[in-house]
């Protein structure tokens, strides 16, 4: 264990063909995009108080929560309840109210249903309160989504400097139906939609840049060093050399962040599972989406060459 | 590559002792005040507190400007007894309307309003545009420049005015900073009901000294006469009395106010203090209005309207108006810090009770030990001694972090401690490259040596390159987020910069210094 590696995740000099499956990893891709998508319409995401506004209060009751009571206490102020749940365990509630019709009113309805708690449930601890008035909500979404545009063309534009654009084109599509998918995932889980959810997208792209970046930059390498070999031989050539780094980087990113999921508390654990899926979504299509797009686009661009010599077949692991 | 000069190994040691020294801080309190102790805050999030986000009332700020300059019009025209059928504010428009009585009249009326144009702004451009038409219009709009600097203006004398006014409640430390254009945060730490200082900020506390009007009867309904207006009473709802609009002292004047109680009805009062103007002021109109009544208005509420007995010379007062003790207390510290230049409305109010930060730093800190140890254990399993070497480099990568937040004294929050366990798994990802190119090397049967050169330099393009993206794209969430999210952002982006180092510098340093002192025939990779 100390000297010595003591297991591999892939055994090396794998020859997995993985262009073979390229139409098949294209074609699953794109139906859960679609699905994605529809989910995002119907049923939505469900927007945390961030981008919805509103207000969202957490409190701890001394004994278990008789939420009867809560709701009872909160529906009498009449400030547009949307939930009273359970929280963690059963002496935490997590109370909603919906967006109040302008600034003052939600200062009053915060003020309003403090009082009211405080009132029913004796020695109830107000531990959190978010109240987030339309004005700044409008403005966080804003804000949120021109970060993650705007990382988006950074990312574009720091490829296509490095790299040719097909590279480029291919991260950008593969990173557009990995946050598709991610947004689907959000949608489906109904996890809350807020800031810190942009901020786990914004992780995961950069994941899944960094993944796609290494797979991309041995394939340039290899380009220079294989003149003539076929693309598609080529492309599977460098996910084969790249694929320990692949999974090994995975795991651990997937370790690190298990236990936040697992022990992060209610606030972070869903950035944390949000994560690991993005993680496996963003390792999966380094390998069945980056690649075979740049194979589709690169075919006759990239190696312009091969067919001035297309008898010239290099050695599949040449030894310099 | 792997050759590293005395120099060199001095100097990359040195950066990880420094390092170390510079988390020291957040061990112990500052043993005296001359030693630089810089620290890493905890965000309102784990320490508990209130954020509050307040906005500048703009369109009150232009109003009141407008109103000062419809009374400044009023001033120019009298001497040349020019007179108007209309004179009002359009604060729609950012301007006053005048229309004159007789419009042979434009010309002089323009020429004594001139002098109202005044240089404003970095490039002393008139902060007024007069227009006139024939007929005897004439308009008076603000310029963009001048509503752009009163509202500068207005948006430093708020923070200054809410700093004083928190500074009176006892909250320590609080931190008062502008955002954007209109907007305040106030973050309270420690404070996990924010509604005093809500309280405390949502009162404009301008108050007035006027006359009152007795001959306008506030009850009979209609509108108020030119100059007067009715206003409510704060003790007695429904109630009005007509004031003059002419303001004849301003608390503006007051040097100070202190609550207390009237010696002969034990009611609770608010005693003050004049500087020499307002005393001056107070005295004369006392004096020459003996057996009148003198209304004391606080935010358009009167709050007492009391009969003058006899002339005030002496600069002090008091107001009484059936004050509790908290309410004459919380008049006077209003008093005491000034008034807003304009009201203030919280639109974003996050608080967190000190008893949830402290579940949060434990959760926190408890997933990212976890995830730390699973790091560690995967490297060393999956590697062997070359993770070994790159757990080393990933303990002084997590002290590094620490130290440069230290050092730039930047704030921890709940997502900041899930960047830094990120940062880890990014860390992990540089070794990674390096360790699978060494052993690609080593196979294809490069001499140890060249091996581990072939490693570290290939592998660091693609190091490079990926931690450029994500560098990228972070310092864009930084500049795009706001609160949390920026903790998560700074975390990164510092945890970028210090795998480089440590990545690049240090682990290199170690396998060279392995292989210097073994000389190994074979690789373990």
């Amino acid at each position: 264990m100390f000297i010595k590696p003591s297991f591999r995740l892939a055994p090396d000099n794998t020859r997995i063909q993985f262009m073979r499956g390229r139409i098949m990893g294209l074609a699953v891709s794109a139906f859960l995009s679609t699905v994605s998508v529809i989910l995002f319409f119907h049923p939505g995401l469900h927007l945390g108080i961030d981008f919805s506004g509103g207000v969202v209060m957490e409190v701890r009751t001394p004994g278990p929560a008789d939420f009867t009571k809560i709701r009872a206490a909160i529906a009498a102020e009449n400030v547009g309840e949307q939930g009273v749940q359970q929280f963690g365990d059963s002496s935490n509630v997590l109370i909603r109210l919906g967006l109040q019709p302008t600034e003052a009113a939600t200062q009053q309805a915060v003020t309003r249903v403090r009082a009211a708690l405080e009132k029913t449930i004796p020695g109830a601890n107000i531990v959190r309160t978010d109240a987030v008035g339309a004005s700044v909500s409008a403005e966080l979404f804003r804000d949120g989504m021109i970060a993650l545009g705007v990382s988006l063309l950074m990312i574009l534009f720091y490829i296509w400097f490095w790299f040719e654009w097909q590279f480029a084109v291919g991260a950008v599509v593969t990173l557009i139906l990995d946050i598709t998918k991610a947004i689907g995932f959000l949608a489906l889980t109904r996890y809350d939609f807020d800031l810190v959810m942009v901020a786990a997208i914004l992780t995961i792209l950069g994941y899944s840049t960094n993944d796609k970046v290494v797979v991309y930059d041995r394939v340039r390498e290899n380009l220079r060093k294989y003149k003539s070999m076929p693309l598609r031989e080529l492309i599977d050539l460098s996910i084969n050399e790249t694929l320990n780094r692949t999974l090994g980087t995975s795991a651990t990113i997937f370790l690190a962040s298990l236990p936040l999921a697992l022990f992060g508390g209610e606030s972070i654990s869903g950035f944390a599972v949000v994560m690991l899926f993005g993680i496996v979504v963003g390792t999966s299509s380094s390998i069945f989406i980056a690649a075979p797009i740049l194979l589709f686009l690169g075919e006759n661009r990239l190696r312009r060459d091969a067919s001035a010599a297309p008898t010239q077949a290099a050695p599949a692991n040449p030894v310099p | 590559m792997m050759y590293f000069s005395r120099l060199k190994t001095a100097a990359i040691l040195g950066a990880c002792l420094l390092g170390l020294l510079l988390c020291i801080p957040n061990l112990f309190p500052a043993p005296a005040s001359w030693i630089p102790w810089r620290t890493v805050h905890l965000g309102l999030d784990l320490r508990g507190g209130s954020y509050l986000l307040l906005e500048v009332d703009m369109k009150a700020v232009t109003k009141e400007k407008l109103e000062s300059l419809v009374d400044g019009v009023r001033q120019a025209l009298r001497p040349g007894q020019i007179f108007y059928s209309v004179l009002e504010p359009q604060s729609d428009q950012n301007r006053v309307l005048l229309r004159l009585r007789d419009a042979t009249k434009t010309d002089a009326a323009v020429a004594a309003l001139r002098p109202l144009i005044n240089p404003t702004g970095p490039t002393n451009t008139p902060d007024l545009a007069i227009a006139s038409t024939p007929d005897g219009t004439i308009t008076m709009t603000l310029s963009q420049v001048a509503m752009n600097a009163r509202a500068t203006g207005a948006v430093q004398q708020s923070i200054e005015i809410i700093r004083r006014r928190i500074d009176e409640t006892g909250v320590v430390e609080p931190q008062i900073t502008q955002q954007g254009d209109n907007r305040i945060v106030v973050q309270l730490p420690g404070i996990d009901d924010p509604n005093r200082i809500k309280q405390l900020l949502g009162k404009t506390a301008h108050m007035t000294f006027r006359l009152v009007d007795e001959n306008a009867n506030p009850n009979a309904g209609g509108l108020p006469p030119p100059g007067v207006e009715f206003l409510a009473m704060q003790d007695r709802p429904g109630e009005k009395i007509a004031v003059r609009k002419r303001i004849d002292v301003d608390g503006a004047d007051l040097t100070d106010a202190r609550a207390g109680t009237n010696q002969q009805t034990a009611e609770w009062v608010v005693n003050f203090v004049f500087n020499s103007v307002g005393g001056k002021r107070f005295a004369d109109i006392t004096r020459a209005n003996v057996n009148r009544r003198f209304a004391i208005v606080l935010d358009d509420k009167v709050i007492s309207a009391p009969v003058i007995r006899e002339p005030i010379t002496a600069g002090r007062g008091q107001i009484s108006g059936s004050f509790t003790a908290a309410s004459a207390n919380e008049l006077s510290v209003l008093l005491r810090a000034g008034a807003l230049p304009a009201p203030l409305t919280v639109v974003e109010e996050r608080s967190v009770g000190p008893e949830l930060g402290a579940d949060s730093i434990k959760a926190g800190a408890l997933s990212l030990l976890a995830g730390f140890v699973l790091v560690i254990l995967f490297m060393g399993f999956f590697y062997g001694l070359f993770g070994w070497f790159a757990n080393a480099a990933l303990v002084v990568n997590v002290i590094l972090i620490l130290a440069i937040m230290s050092l730039l004294e930047a704030t921890l929050t709940l997502p900041g401690m899930a960047g830094i366990l990120l940062t880890l798994g990014v860390a992990v990802d540089a070794n990674i490259l390096v360790n699978e190119r060494i052993r690609e090397e080593f196979r294809q049967g490069r001499p140890p040596l060249a091996a581990l050169e072939h490693g570290f330099s290939r592998a660091f393009s693609t190091i490079f390159d990926s931690n450029a993206t994500a560098f990228l794209s972070h310092v864009m969430l930084f500049a795009f987020g706001s609160g949390p999210v920026r903790g998560f952002a700074v975390t990164i982006t510092v945890g970028i910069v210090t795998t480089l180092f440590t990545n690049w510098m240090l682990a290199r340093l170690l396998i060279s210094t392995w292989y210097i002192k073994t000389r190994p025939k074979t690789l373990p990779v």
